[in-house]
């Protein structure tokens, strides 16, 4: 009668904390330098050690810098006393750092999957709300605060008031040229930016198992859009064959008995969801936003909606109208754009990659778009140029650059113009998120490159 | 640690959009250093200054009316504190002085983070807290809120948080009590589950 999430929950369960709270097993820890320094700093200062430094890692992704070439050097101001106060409390907390020069650097929630750290049946947290995105594996992953990430390092534990669950099953097949990230903001739109408040989400039915790894990592990505405690994807042959031979999974008689284990890591038919939620592939189409919130999304054919059609308070609808200099009516398609961005732990992987320059193969963007690919991680930046795909980029006129969360958020330093349009495969539109009053439209890699290609907002399959 | 928190009267800033996210509680380039100070002056940034790099500040904004100036509680909208899961949100809010944040939803990661911070996070319905005025009164021991016309309104919150709150207690103490459990849940899952312990792991 259990879900899945159900048993990961009560399998890490040390005790009943009362009042709806477990104090719950973290089997892994993820930082990163934008935090890292200070949860590693506080617990010295406490005189607390790690509990198991073996199971913590640490990554340079959100504030170092993406030019090529780079070092240490960020253009946000102070960046690099972040690079080395992490480097430096890394090393002597003797935890794993994927250092800013390493081969496997990247994107937390890209390399993680790549390295084999997150596996089905853990649970692994990082101070960062993107955590989610690695529930694609069926592991219980979620983001947290920098308090609490003190508070797992000292004591191999987390204190979890528990989530309610909700099962969102997805029927049918996702049409050609739609893609995961539509799907996303496909039930963002309908059911709001906090419409899985309090939820741990397991998305689920056949259109879900139909996915690839990637695409089920941006599905789960954006379940912090929505407002939810984490999302999941039961782990089945898709997972498995992803994870095998990976660094950090278990090799020889270990696979063995951790294949055992995940046999029965699902949620039983007969489960019980505090919440069920179904939703049909075929009625996707793909998505952009219109205005400041992921939920602000609307059919890529769509219009910009009125305050009524977008069931939003006449005051939000029109501070978002003025933000994004849009009004009801509008087409999304046409709209003239300055900026095309291509990365970010939603959408910049191999496969997100290959689908973007699929489209730019032979063709040129628009003089006046500045367009760049931030490839996830380093190993995501060989492989694609093992394929070729950063020339087909460049002679598209896209900027190839290092691995790292780059311009899918303003650190202080690299950011799109204010006022200036983006068309963005990231995860967030909100004000100011991709620079001082910069307009970002989310949306997927395949219409980022379309448009970059069109300098305004188009469809991929309108290409001449 | 945070102080305790038993019952605090103040005034309460009307700011209630719906999904005001830890962006514009503080923007990414106010936190500048890597520690946990030095980031009111950033609080609400973008709203609150006119231009946030002069630091002019925006009329319209209610934290610039003098009556809420002062003000140790937040009236917010729906989904508050939603996107970035930055702990410097709550260091922000309380450094300035905010007690207490009351919405009629929170996004789970800030909402764990006030409480961690000495905010008491208080879930009311939109209308209520749309009507309660200001000054308003927390009462965590009644577990109440009062509005400026003397309506009070009961409010839930899950017992860990409320002990926390109460007691300004580090939960890294407390949780260091179920040591024992813990070592021994370690050692009972080393042998149901090796695949999941790493070379190199001694716990
Ligand atoms: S890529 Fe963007 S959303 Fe993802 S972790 Fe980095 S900053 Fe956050």
């Amino acid at each position: 009668m259990a879900t899945l999430f159900d048993r990961l929950f009560d399998s890490h369960a040390i005790a009943d904390l009362g009042g709806g709270s477990w104090l719950l097993a973290i089997d892994r820890v993820m930082l990163h330098e934008r935090t890292g320094a200070a949860a590693l700093r506080a617990l010295k200062a406490a005189g607390r050690p790690i509990v198991n430094p073996a199971h913590v890692f640490a990554v340079m992704d959100h504030i170092v810098d993406t030019r090529p070439g780079r070092g240490d050097q960020t253009l946000m101001p102070g960046g690099q006393a972040f690079i080395a106060e992490t480097r430096a409390a890394a090393r002597e907390a003797g935890i794993t750092l994927f250092d800013v020069g390493d081969p496997d650097q990247g994107i937390t929630h890209v390399i993680s999957p790549e390295l084999g750290i997150v596996l089905p049946g853990l649970t692994l947290v990082a101070p960062d709300s993107h955590t989610c995105t690695q529930g694609a594996f069926g592991a219980l992953a979620f983001g947290i605060g920098s308090s609490e990430a003190e508070h797992a390092l000292a004591t191999g534990t987390l204190r979890v008031a528990r989530p309610r669950t909700m099962r969102v099953t997805i029927s049918g097949r996702l049409r050609q040229g739609v893609t995961a990230k539509d799907l996303a903001l496909h039930i963002i739109a309908r059911h709001g930016a906090g419409g899985g408040a309090g939820h741990a989400v397991e998305y689920a039915g056949p259109a879900v198992t139909a996915l690839a790894m990637e695409a089920r990592m941006t599905l789960c990505n954006m379940a912090t859009e929505f407002g939810a405690f984490t999302a999941l994807v039961a782990p089945d042959e898709t997972t498995l064959a992803f994870l095998e031979g990976r660094r950090h999974a278990p090799k020889g008689d270990l696979w063995q008995q951790a294949l055992a284990c995940w046999q029965g890591l699902r949620s039983d038919p007969s489960a019980r969801f505090d919440r069920e939620l179904a939703e049909d592939a075929a009625a996707v189409a793909p998505m952009i936003s219109w205005g400041t919130s992921p939920q602000h999304s609307v059919p890529l054919t769509g219009h910009v909606p009125t305050a009524a059609e977008a069931a939003l308070p006449a005051e939000t609808h029109a501070r978002a109208l003025a933000y994004m200099g849009l009004a009801p009516g509008q087409p999304l398609l046409g709209l003239p754009i300055d900026g095309a961005f291509i990365g970010s732990c939603t959408n910049s992987r191999l496969a997100d990659l290959r689908r973007a320059a699929e489209l730019l193969k032979g063709r040129r963007a628009a003089p006046t778009v500045r367009a760049m690919v931030v490839p996830g991680s380093q190993r995501v930046k060989r492989e694609a140029e093992a394929e070729g795909l950063d020339r087909i980029f460049r002679a598209a006129g896209f900027e190839w650059r290092e691995s790292g969360c780059s311009m899918c958020f303003f650190a202080g330093g690299e950011s799109f113009g204010p006022g200036e349009r983006v068309v963005s495969s990231t995860n967030r539109n909100f004000e100011s998120r991709q620079g001082p009053n910069t307009r970002t439209h989310i949306t997927s890699p395949e219409v980022v490159a379309a448009s970059a290609v069109a300098g305004r907002i188009a469809a991929p399959w309108a290409l001449g | 640690m945070p102080e305790p928190f038993r019952r605090l009267t103040a005034p309460a800033l009307p700011f209630w959009q719906d999904n005001v996210d830890t962006d514009i509680i503080i923007p990414s380039r106010e936190m500048k250093g890597t520690g946990k100070t030095g980031l009111a002056g950033g609080l609400f940034a973008n709203r609150r200054y006119a231009d946030p790099v002069a630091r002019t500040p925006d009329p319209d904004f209610p934290l610039n009316r003098p009556e809420f100036e002062h003000a140790r509680i937040w009236l917010a909208g729906a989904n508050v504190g939603c996107g970035s899961s930055r702990e410097h949100a709550a260091w922000a809010l309380a450094e300035y002085g905010f007690r207490a944040v009351i919405a009629p939803s929170f996004n789970p990661i800030f909402f764990g983070n006030c409480v961690r911070n000495g905010i008491v996070p208080v879930v009311l319905p939109q209308e209520v807290v749309r009507r309660l005025g200001s000054p308003v009164t927390v009462d965590l021991e009644a577990m109440t809120v009062r509005g400026a016309d003397g309506q009070i309104h009961a409010f839930a919150l899950a017992d860990e948080a409320r002990t926390m709150l109460l007691e300004g207690r580090d939960p890294v103490e407390l949780t260091l009590k179920h040591a024992p459990a813990i070592a021994a849940w370690h050692a009972e899952d080393r042998q149901r589950r090796p695949w999941a312990w790493l070379p190199g792991a001694v716990a």
